[in-house]
């Protein structure tokens, strides 16, 4: 099912000061693939994001693009390859509205000047094909909800055309309906060829769209689980650590061999 | 915000040459879907949302949800300045007077020059300590290259600009580059900047303009003709219409909310009101001022660059959170510069037609409260301290709010130590209605 790889991190590693928050991460992400990356608070997921999104460079490892190394600087060379973010924190500008925020940094021209109503055309489209209901386009997106200016977030990741795209925990703060277009939106880049990144605390959500589950533990990979030979135990554990030892390695990839 | 809408619009067209992108298609009904939800089902309007009614009676009740949730916009500065009139017109009959307020509207251009380039820089949150005797230095560069010199004024001209624009780069340099704080760059540039204005100024220390260069005609040059100003003010009127009317025609094409026709009206009608008085006021003495024209241009100018281009919308973007800006692939360091730069120049700018004003570029220039009343004419005009809120026009308003105060003192022979305190207290109440409108703001979720 998925197709060549689009990403991949080869011992990526990211220090904080004291704080170790990588080592040594392994990562593949294929087109048409939904690779959920799971772990628990602190263990490093946002941090392996923001590497990813150029945020943060990495102090060791390499970053493959298709298949060759690439150098993200800063987030505009992640954007050029074809990398789209959903920060956790949002990274909203709060003053600017929401059509503003959705094309920040890419927004549409006519004759060199802003080209308002492309704008806010494009932005309804996109917004109700997410099932949210927003007051107005044009209200500054501090007096939207957290799922709102969540939302916004998540359209403003699909305003380039992205190869892959990362949602750093999308759904958290979002009501049933709007969760479920996320995971709607998310098998739909997956049927188009994406690759995608989601993070999430949700064990349901991720049993539901992923097909391959990569756990962080402590800034360290801990296991790479396919969905369809695990279950939600198994990755919990990973998570926990409680079943980290050679019995359960041995069998995630006596697994993989048998695919 | 203040928006009519017809009605709900249908979402989800795809939009021009671009390959098809995920949410173009419809919801395929994932494994967690239970709602089907086509997009028609959802209105993009929110129900519960406040809609403006056409007509006066919406006006008053959009006025009045706008003040209770903090979003004074101009309003606090127009009170201000119509008490400030009322207070001085009823004082002294003269205050009113076609001759005081055409001087006024020259006096205040030097300032609000300043005014204008410290409004860019408080859009970032920042601040430009500098501008004062910046704008000394550039105008003492012009005289000595001009009038000591034998320089071409052209070339003086352009030279006192660029210097203007370079100094503005050295302190966007150590702000965004080196990362100093922007305050403590330019608190030195103030020092820094008046030292070089001094040693270029040499022992005699006062140049005299010629009178007949190309800086004391720009400030000096008063068109006589009746048709000058109002035919400045039609134009003005004619402009904002055309706008206004494509604007809603594009809008109304493209299925997107647009003003109504009676909002188009109304604010032409204000504007109207406004443009022809003030042209009238001022062809009842001399005429319109060439430097009150060309502070007009270039308010309007500067105001279509912060709200129609990239990059005035990547201005706005750093005010409001600069991480948010970097990550949407800002150059942050790059806007930083450059918005300094722009204030430096109007500090430039601003020198100029002050030196003009007193025909001379001498010691004291760039001195007093110069600085003071440049940075308060931008706060006092609604552009907020805490960055990414505040319009072009904030220099005109708080310039004039200055101005007029001054004026005002000076006809009632008022000395300088009141004048200075009123001028405090205006700032502060500025600052507080800032500060309570983010509050305020804040709590009605709009900050
Ligand atoms: N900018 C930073 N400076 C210093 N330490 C950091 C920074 N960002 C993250 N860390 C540290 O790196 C570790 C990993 O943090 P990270 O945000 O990646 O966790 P996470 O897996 O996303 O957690 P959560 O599920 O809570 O979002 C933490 O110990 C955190 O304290
Ligand atoms: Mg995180």
């Amino acid at each position: 099912m998925a197709g060549e790889t689009v990403l991949a991190l080869r011992g990526v590693s990211k220090r904080f000061g004291a704080v170790q928050a990588l080592t040594d991460i392994e990562l593949e992400v294929h087109a048409g693939e939904v690779v959920a990356l799971v772990g628990d608070n602190g263990a490093g997921k946002s941090t392996l994001v923001k590497a990813i999104a150029g945020v943060h460079q990495p102090d060791e490892g390499v970053i493959e693009w298709q298949g060759r190394p690439v150098t993200i600087h800063r987030p505009q060379d992640a954007q050029q390859l074809g990398i789209a973010t959903v920060y956790q924190d949002l990274a909203l500008c709060d003053n600017l509205d929401v059509v503003a925020n959705l094309f920040l940094g890419r927004e549409i021209r006519r004759l060199g000047i802003l080209d308002e109503v492309a704008m806010e055309k494009r932005s309804r489209g996109l917004l109700d094909t997410l099932s949210i209901r927003i007051p107005s386009v044009r209200i500054p997106v501090a007096s939207l909800s957290g799922g709102q200016r969540q939302v916004v977030a998540i359209a403003r990741a699909l305003i380039g055309s992205p190869k892959v795209v990362m949602l750093d925990e999308p759904t958290a703060a979002l009501g049933v309906e709007q969760t479920a277009q996320v995971l709607d939106l998310v098998e739909r880049l997956r049927e188009q060829d994406h690759g995608v990144i989601l993070i999430s605390h949700n064990m349901a959500d991720v049993m539901a769209v992923a097909d391959t589950v990569a756990v962080l533990r402590l800034g360290r990979n801990n296991g790479v689980f396919d969905k369809r030979y695990t279950n939600q135990e198994e990755i919990i554990s990973a998570i926990t650590g409680a079943t980290d030892n050679a019995v359960t390695r041995r069998r995630a990839r006596g697994q993989e061999g048998s695919q | 915000m203040s928006d009519h809408i017809p009605g709900n619009t249908p979402g989800g067209e795809p939009g021009r040459d671009r390959v098809p992108l995920p949410e173009d298609s419809m919801p395929t009904g994932g494994v967690n879907a239970p709602v089907p939800v086509a997009p028609e089902a959802t209105p993009a309007v929110d129900p519960r949302l406040i809609v403006r009614q056409e007509g006066i009676k919406g006006y008053l009740a959009e006025f009045r949800r706008r003040v209770s949730s903090g979003e004074l916009g101009s309003l606090p500065v127009v009170v201000a300045l119509i008490v400030i009139w009322v207070v001085f017109g009823s004082l002294n009959s003269s205050f009113l007077s076609a001759q005081n307020l055409s001087n006024l509207s020259q006096q205040i251009v030097g300032t609000g020059m300043i005014a204008l380039g410290v409004v860019f820089v408080l859009l970032l949150g920042e601040i430009d300590l500098s501008v004062a005797y910046v704008s000394g230095l550039c105008a003492a560069l012009f005289a000595v290259l001009n009038v000591n010199n034998g320089v071409n004024q052209w070339v003086a001209l352009l030279v006192a600009l660029a210097s203007g624009a370079a100094v503005g780069v050295i302190h966007g340099l150590f702000f965004a580059k080196v990362g100093v704080p922007a305050f403590v760059v330019t608190l030195a540039g103030n020092l820094g900047w008046n030292g070089l204005m001094l040693q270029v100024l040499g022992a005699t220390g006062t140049v005299n303009l010629s009178g007949k260069d190309i800086v004391s005609r720009l400030y000096t040059t008063i068109y006589g003709q009746q048709i000058a100003a109002y035919g400045a003010a039609v134009i003005g009127i004619a402009l904002f219409v055309i706008a206004s009317l494509v604007d809603a025609a594009r809008r109304k094409a493209a299925g997107v909310p647009y003003r109504p026709m009676t909002d188009i009206v109304v604010r032409t009608v204000v504007l109207a009101i406004i443009a022809f008085l003030a042209a009238y006021t001022l062809n009842q003495y001399k005429g319109l001022p060439l430097a009150l024209l060309i502070f007009l241009i270039f308010i309007v100018v500067l105001d279509f660059v912060l709200r129609r281009t990239t990059y005035g919308r990547k201005v706005f973007a750093l005010g409001g959170n600069i991480e948010g800006a970097r990550r949407a692939g800002i150059d942050v360091a790059w806007i930083r510069i450059s918005v300094f730069s722009i204030c430096s120049t109007m500090a430039a700018v601003g020198g100029l037609f002050l030196a003009a004003q007193i025909q001379s570029a001498s010691q004291t220039s760039g001195g007093g409260n110069l600085l003071m009343n440049s940075i308060a004419a931008a706060v006092i005009g609604g552009t907020s301290l805490f960055g990414g809120r505040g319009k072009t026009w904030s220099a005109l308003l708080g310039a004039l709010v200055i101005g007029s105060i001054q004026s005002g003192m000076n006809i009632e022979g008022l000395s300088n130590a009141i004048q200075f305190m009123i001028t405090g207290a205006v700032l502060l109440a500025a600052v507080v209605v800032d500060s309570l409108a983010r509050r305020t703001q804040r709590a009605a979720g709009r900050a």
